[in-house]
């Protein structure tokens, strides 16, 4: 007989090292549960715009369900070339500097494969996106944390990166409008930025992805900074702005030897993006303005209706510029971030998911998507305020 | 147009009922501000009218709507306005427009049965001197009205919770 077989130790170290995600624990704590109301969604609450689904449908039915360029489709990259350089001025030519992915999600992996040697460290800012640091380690190199403040609105400062700067600094990934904090950073951040990333010959790699959920002033690419175009990976999809999560396309924008060798990646695991989200892509980028505005403007009133909610029954809450994510404080009830969602959760059904998932900058704050009805909004409000009242 | 006050126009477009207080909470703005905001989007004509959208057949009253296309024939010194003011006095008639095309006016009349309608349509609107012919389309379900679809199939469900 042959010898028995455990499978786990298939399992290779580097996979075993990515700790837990601790929204998968929440996602757990959370099924079976009735009448509960979600503030624990990072995606919007709206369909695709329907123009964009009867493009795709009608996509399908003409029969285009082949492949694409590995690039992804050359009028898509087209597209966003034109949209980059009449919003901002960038120039990115579509041949050689703009790759189509499966989402940012794969953006940031190639990005980071691409260009992390083994163990070269990578600055993470936190708050962050649950998927960068694992990224990081996923790729070989060492993750490095930053962690931005409450006091600075959760802007990354200068004076915070400079002394995470070493001589194996490689890159640093950055997330404006940020995910979980919502925070947005002003042009003066940027440059002093900028200045650090030239000064110690930086990668910047700018998941931009919440770009068109910027409520107040105006978003401001990492890559149109004076000299950052070719120091910048600029990441960003249609997940968040044309809601359309489950298409899973994304892009990358970059100087053409980082999307060669992106490709190189993307080549072999993908293949290329899905032919039918690159189409309704298309679509959204030039026919996709209004309906996204419109949800825009519908996001900004819930924004500012959570806010002046969570400061009414006193969990201080700044105002958040950009994304759909407000930060409630809720340290001050004594509670840890997720003594508080846990309990929030079992004893009035609300889910939000705790700050310090998201690092350990994060502890003390709740990360509260208000990409969810008004309705549930009211409710969430409501029961969170008994919630408090009762502690 | 003002952030504000597209916004509020917005809000107020979707629910007609949303109180000053909802809608400041939704702006960044306080109740006396949105209601000041409004009694002048009111005056000055921008708020026309506030209504309901009733699917009446749910409480048995069973309404038939028709459009009707007018093909008319101006007569000296006279407009459409004329014929249009003409037309849209009869309760009967829910709506009145100038339409580019084939036809010069649509209507959509609502009244009790169909012959209502057409005796309406027959008596009343073919017999205006303007009117040179008409035609009657009886509306056999209305999907979506003014924006709102009356039938909506099931929502889409979401993960509760999601990165
Ligand atoms: C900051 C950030 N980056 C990337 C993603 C993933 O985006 P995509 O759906 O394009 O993979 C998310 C989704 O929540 C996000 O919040």
């Amino acid at each position: 007989m042959r010898p028995p077989c455990d499978p786990s130790k298939f399992v290779a170290e580097i996979v075993k090292n990515v700790p837990p995600s601790g929204i998968r624990r929440f996602f757990d704590l959370v099924s079976g549960l009735e009448d509960v109301i979600s503030l624990g969604v990072g995606e919007p609450d709206f369909i695709t715009p329907w123009h964009i689904r009867e493009m795709c449908i009608h996509s399908l039915e003409k029969g285009q369900t082949s492949y694409t360029s590995n690039y992804g489709l050359p009028e898509l990259r087209d597209e966003l070339s034109r949209t980059y350089y009449r919003r901002y001025g960038l120039d990115y030519d579509p041949a050689s500097e703009i790759l189509v992915t499966t989402g940012v999600s794969e953006a940031i992996d190639i990005a980071l494969r691409a260009v992390v040697n083994p163990g070269d460290e990578v600055i993470v800012v936190q708050p962050a996106y649950v998927a960068y640091v694992p990224a990081v380690v996923l790729a070989g190199g060492k993750p490095v944390i930053v962690s931005t403040h409450r006091d600075d609105e959760f802007r990354l400062t200068a004076e915070v990166l400079k002394p995470a700067i070493t001589s194996k600094t490689r890159a640093i990934v950055l997330n404006f409008p940020n995910n979980p904090t919502g925070a947005i950073m002003t042009r003066e951040d940027l440059e002093d930025i900028a200045d650090l990333v030239a000064e110690h010959d930086l990668l910047v790699i700018s998941d931009e992805v919440y770009e068109c959920l910027t409520y107040e002033g105006k978003h401001i690419p990492f890559s149109s900074l004076e000299g950052m175009k070719e120091r910048t990976v600029m990441l960003n999809g249609f997940s968040k702005a044309y809601a359309m999560t489950g298409m899973r396309l994304g892009f990358a924008m970059a100087a053409p030897e980082i999307i060669r060798s992106m490709m190189m990646i993307h080549q072999y695991s993908m293949l290329c993006a899905p032919i039918t989200a690159q189409i309704g892509a298309l679509e959204a980028l030039r026919n996709g303005n209004d309906e996204m505005e419109r949800m825009v403007r519908e996001y900004d009133r819930r924004r500012h209706f959570i806010v002046r909610g969570f400061n009414r029954i006193g969990l201080d809450c700044f105002t958040p510029k950009g994304a759909f994510y407000a930060f409630p404080y809720v340290g001050a009830t004594g509670l840890s971030s997720s003594e508080f969602s846990e309990r929030l959760l079992n004893e009035k059904r609300v889910v939000a998911i705790p700050g310090d998932v998201f690092g350990e900058a994060g502890e003390g704050f709740l990360r509260c998507a208000y990409a969810a009805s008004m309705d549930d909004l009211k409710k969430a409000i409501d029961r969170m305020d008994e919630f408090v009242g009762g502690l | 147009m003002d952030e504000k006050i597209r916004h509020i126009l917005e809000i107020l477009e979707n629910d007609a009922r949303a109180s000053p207080d909802e809608i400041a909470a939704l702006t960044d703005m306080t109740a006396q501000e949105v209601s000041q905001a409004i009694a002048k989007l009111e005056e000055t004509g921008v708020i026309r009218h506030y209504k309901t959208i009733i699917d009446w057949d749910l409480v048995g009253e069973n309404y038939v709507y028709a459009v009707i296309e007018l093909k008319v024939t101006l007569e000296r010194n006279q407009g459409y306005q004329v014929i249009a003011e003409r037309i849209y006095k009869f309760p009967e008639v829910r709506s009145v427009r100038l339409l580019s095309g084939d036809y010069d006016i649509s209507l959509t009349v609502r009244g009790k049965s169909m012959k209502d309608v057409a005796f309406f349509v027959a008596e009343k609107i073919a017999t205006l001197d303007q009117v040179q012919n008409t035609a009657t389309h009886f509306v056999l379900k209305t999907y979506k009205e003014d924006g709102v679809i009356l039938h909506e199939p099931e929502a889409i469900k979401r993960l509760p919770v999601s990165l």
